[in-house]
């Protein structure tokens, strides 16, 4: 970090401090172009000075993203979580796909095949037989895509509203007369065929999601969501139309016409949601589709551009922003040799990188696989509240035939059917654990199972590994004993002039030596190393090999506790050093953290019992074992799940895979190593352990949310749908509660979960309010 | 009443003409972006005369 008070720009009359020279040239530019009006107007802090690069990075689109046997395929004409079950069931079900998940909220499928058995188009066809359409993932064609279904939704609802509005004027003559006689029957047969005239459209066209839908069902010889609203419009439509021909009996064109009106403008503001809750995984997807790239190629990537693949840099220095992957917003030096993640941005100089891994092998691409894998993955909550949907539709629509049959009335009948609203009940989770999945990730936490959310809220026992997890896996010194009559401050600048010759681990123990001061410097593998200071001649090392210099015996035994090394010279001993594994600094509020939760920390480490032991006294954790295997530390696992615990386990992504797998739940550390290959529910890309209290408190609110929704959706029906069978509710009340019910549950789901965008500076996580459902 | 048999058809035509002119609204592209006009008007223009109204598609 720079020195306080370098970089200063006066904005709106007062000086503000900026923290890097690319801020404030940002903030500079801004001001001197008189366009200072954007502090006062802006609701949420900028991103950091790399926007400009998007537009770079989705030039040259390639037709799909296909690598090896995998892809992306955006998923068209669905309508409801049935239709992409049901998409998801027929992919699995196609000779040689050998993974299909389908994300209910993005509305996209992954499919991994066997090249050998089957290919893309076969798979396509496969969808297309059940009703849908699939393309390859392609950005440009998903946004045109969108923009169309978006215009169409709103065409559709204008011609609802507009024929509902006209309809409902004609009908209004009737309903003042109660065919008191003022109106003559020339008249009042006008009045019918020209509400027969305006509704028409709105069957016609306005209720074409419905019916499609409605047949797309029958064809799967299944009941969804569109079957009873189907049968109810067409139904009512139908009687109106008899008795408008026939000049005699009821009409009710007034009420379809506004069943179809609200019935659409609730679908309407589900999608706007939906497309709220998956927007901020845009950037990670567009990486996705970057540009065509070989190994080996060579790339110069520009200032604020984003990186096209992971690589290695080969000329020029420079810094890179890896926020979007880790959630770390400080810009990160790169030189030559350094490696560099496709979807970060280059900051300051132009770089030439040789890519590595290209398309979908690169990180990016794993984990926004991942981050759409995790929504597949659903909680059990989630999953019997869609077979609750699923059975639920059945019952509405015996229910109203039994109606119609008993009492005669098509009109409670179809007020059963619109009423009720399974929807409700499978919508609104998905749309929480998306937004749940992008909310982390923001922070840097890559959540691959959504299911963990509910194992994480369950949790009783925290378990959790030393060696990079708790500590950061480098060597530091914790103390030094003199043993000589050199200060302990020349101790330290010999040590660390000595081991900058050396690149054992050891040697970043002591940082910020300078080698040039050491003459014939010599490395004893596995000993230590040796050289000369000012004409003296040191050694750094083992005890045995200081002695043979210093000529003395050692004058202090091992604790055990910690690696001690010597430095000595030829006239004795000058100083132990006591190397410990450095704690990482957010360790010991993290373990309080949990233990505050009421959660039982337990330490498994396989260090030596006395450096476990001292660990865990320094943070206070209670239950410790050392000298543990990775089978060990299985059992270990297992005899608490035994016991009836739920046990979080957080380890070291590579070698704790197997107890990572054994656990409920469970975190690993990403340290750069390939995330998308670990086994854990959620990878901490970051490295930061305070991201587990976090990660805690969210699957804490979201589950919560969930709850709710799935309550407030099962308590409405279980109430709507007796009152209508009563013939206490109407057709176009019903539908109003049925589109006021999807979007309270919509609503909900949308709540303080947390800044649903990545880069928000603002972390305002009000605390949300007990539900009122007014 | 018998104004009913010329407004009642009136009526109608009017509502395909008023469905015809939101049609065109749409196709222009009027309601793909709700959210941009809103910051519109918090915006002074810098140069009133010169402002020209373009669309992105």
């Amino acid at each position: 970090m720079p020195a306080e008070g370098r970089h200063r720009v006066a904005i709106l009359g007062a000086g503000r401090e900026l923290c890097c020279a690319g801020c404030e040239a940002v903030a500079r530019t801004i001001v001197e172009a008189g366009l200072e009006s954007y502090y006062e107007t802006r609701t949420s802090c900028a991103l950091p000075p790399s926007l400009p690069s998007e537009r770079n990075a989705s030039e040259g689109t390639p037709a799909a993203e296909v690598a090896g046997s995998e892809a992306a395929l955006i998923l068209d004409r669905v309508r409801c979580s049935a239709c992409l079950w049901l998409i998801e069931q027929t992919l699995r079900r196609v000779p040689g796909v050998l993974r299909a998940d389908v994300n209910y909220a993005t509305r996209r499928a992954h499919v991994a095949w066997d090249a050998a058995q089957t290919g893309l188009p076969a798979i396509l066809d496969a969808v297309r037989a059940v009703g849908y359409d699939a393309y390859p993932y392609d950005a440009a064609r998903q946004e045109a895509l969108e923009r169309r279904e978006r215009r169409t939704a709103l065409w559709r609802l204008f011609v609802a509203a507009f024929g509902a509005m006209q309809v409902m004027m004609y009908a209004f003559p009737a309903y003042v007369d109660g065919g008191g006689g003022t109106l003559s029957a020339d008249a009042e047969q006008l009045m019918r065929w020209t509400s027969f005239l305006l509704t028409l459209p709105v069957l016609v066209f306005s209720c074409r999601p419905f019916f499609d839908g409605a047949l797309q069902e029958l064809r799967g010889r299944r009941i969804g969501l569109d079957t009873p609203i189907a049968l109810g419009i067409g139904g009512g439509f139908l009687a109106s139309a008899w008795a408008t021909i026939t000049g005699g009996g009821e009409v009710y064109f007034d009420s379809v016409s506004m069943l179809v009106f609200l019935l659409l403008a609730a679908r309407y503001a589900e999608g706007a949601a939906r497309r709220r809750a998956t927007r901020a995984l845009d950037p990670l997807l567009r990486v996705e589709g970057g540009r065509r790239l070989a190994v080996d190629d060579s790339v110069r990537v520009a200032a604020g551009e984003r990186f096209p693949a992971d690589g290695v840099v080969l000329e020029g220095r420079s810094s890179a922003d890896e926020s979007l992957l880790t959630g770390e917003s400080r810009p990160l030096p790169k030189r030559a040799g350094d490696e560099v993640v496709a979807g970060s941005v280059n900051l300051e100089q132009p770089l030439t990188m040789r890519v590595t891994r290209a398309g979908a092998e690169t990180r990016a691409a794993g984990i926004a696989r991942l981050v759409e894998r995790a929504v597949a993955s659903r909680p059990r909550l989630v999953e019997s509240a869609e077979r609750a949907a699923r059975a639920l539709t059945y019952v509405v629509i015996l229910t109203a035939a039994a109606a119609l049959l008993w009492k005669g009335d098509v009109w409670v009948a179809v007020a059963i059917l619109v009423v009720t609203c399974p929807c409700a009940l499978a919508l609104a989770a998905p749309i929480v654990l998306t937004r749940a999945g992008t909310a982390l990730l923001g922070h840097g936490i890559l959540l691959t199972r959504s299911r963990a959310l509910e194992t994480l809220t369950r949790a009783t026992d925290v378990v959790v590994d030393k060696t990079g997890t708790l500590t950061t896996g480098r060597l530091a010194v914790s103390g030094a004993t003199l043993l000589g009559w050199e200060s302990e401050v020349r101790c330290r600048f010999i040590a660390a002039a000595l081991e900058a010759t050396s690149r054992h681990p050891i040697a970043h123990a002591f940082p910020g030596g300078d080698a040039r001061l050491v003459q014939a410097p010599r490395n004893e593998p596995g000993q230590g190393v040796e050289g000369r200071i000012d004409g003296r001649l040191y050694r750094i090392g083992t005890g045995g090999y200081c002695r043979s210099l210093a000529n003395q015996d050692i004058p202090l035994a091992g604790s055990g506790a910690a690696t001690r090394i010597f430095l000595a010279d030829a006239d004795g001993w000058l100083t132990a050093f006591d190397l410990e594994d450095e704690l990482r600094p957010e360790a010991a509020a993290v373990i309080g953290h949990l233990r505050a939760d009421g959660l039982e920390v337990h330490l498994a480490s396989g260090d030596a019992p006395p450096v476990a032991a001292a660990v865990a006294l320094r943070l206070g954790i209670e239950r410790y074992c050392g000298a543990m295997s990775p089978q060990d530390k299985l059992d270990y696992v297992a005899r608490l799940q035994h016991a009836g615990r739920v046990v979080v386990m957080i380890g070291d992504g590579l070698n704790d895979a197997p107890v990572l797998a054994g656990a409920d739940a469970s975190f690993a550390m990403g340290s750069g190593a390939d995330a998308a290959q670990l086994k854990a529910d959620v990878v901490l890309v970051n490295n930061s352990l305070a991201n587990v209290s976090r990660t805690l408190a969210l699957s804490r609110r979201a589950l919560r949310l969930v709850r709710q929704n799935i309550g407030w959706a099962l308590a409405y029906n279980a109430l709507a749908i007796p009152l209508a069978a009563a013939g206490w509710i109407g057709p176009w009340e019903a539908a109003l509660a049925m589109g006021a019910s999807s979007l309270t549950v919509l609503v909900n789901a949308l709540r303080g979960l947390e800044p649903a965008s990545p880069w928000k500076a603002s972390t305002s996580s009000y605390p949300s309010p007990s539900p009122s459902y007014s | 009443m018998e104004s009913l048999y010329l407004l009642v058809p009136l009526s109608v035509a009017l509502v395909f003409v008023i469905g015809w002119v939101f049609w065109r609204a749409l196709e222009g592209g009027q309601f793909d972006d709700l959210e941009r006009p809103a910051h519109d008007i918090l915006a002074d223009d810098e140069n009133p005369v010169q402002v020209q109204v373009k669309r992105a598609d």
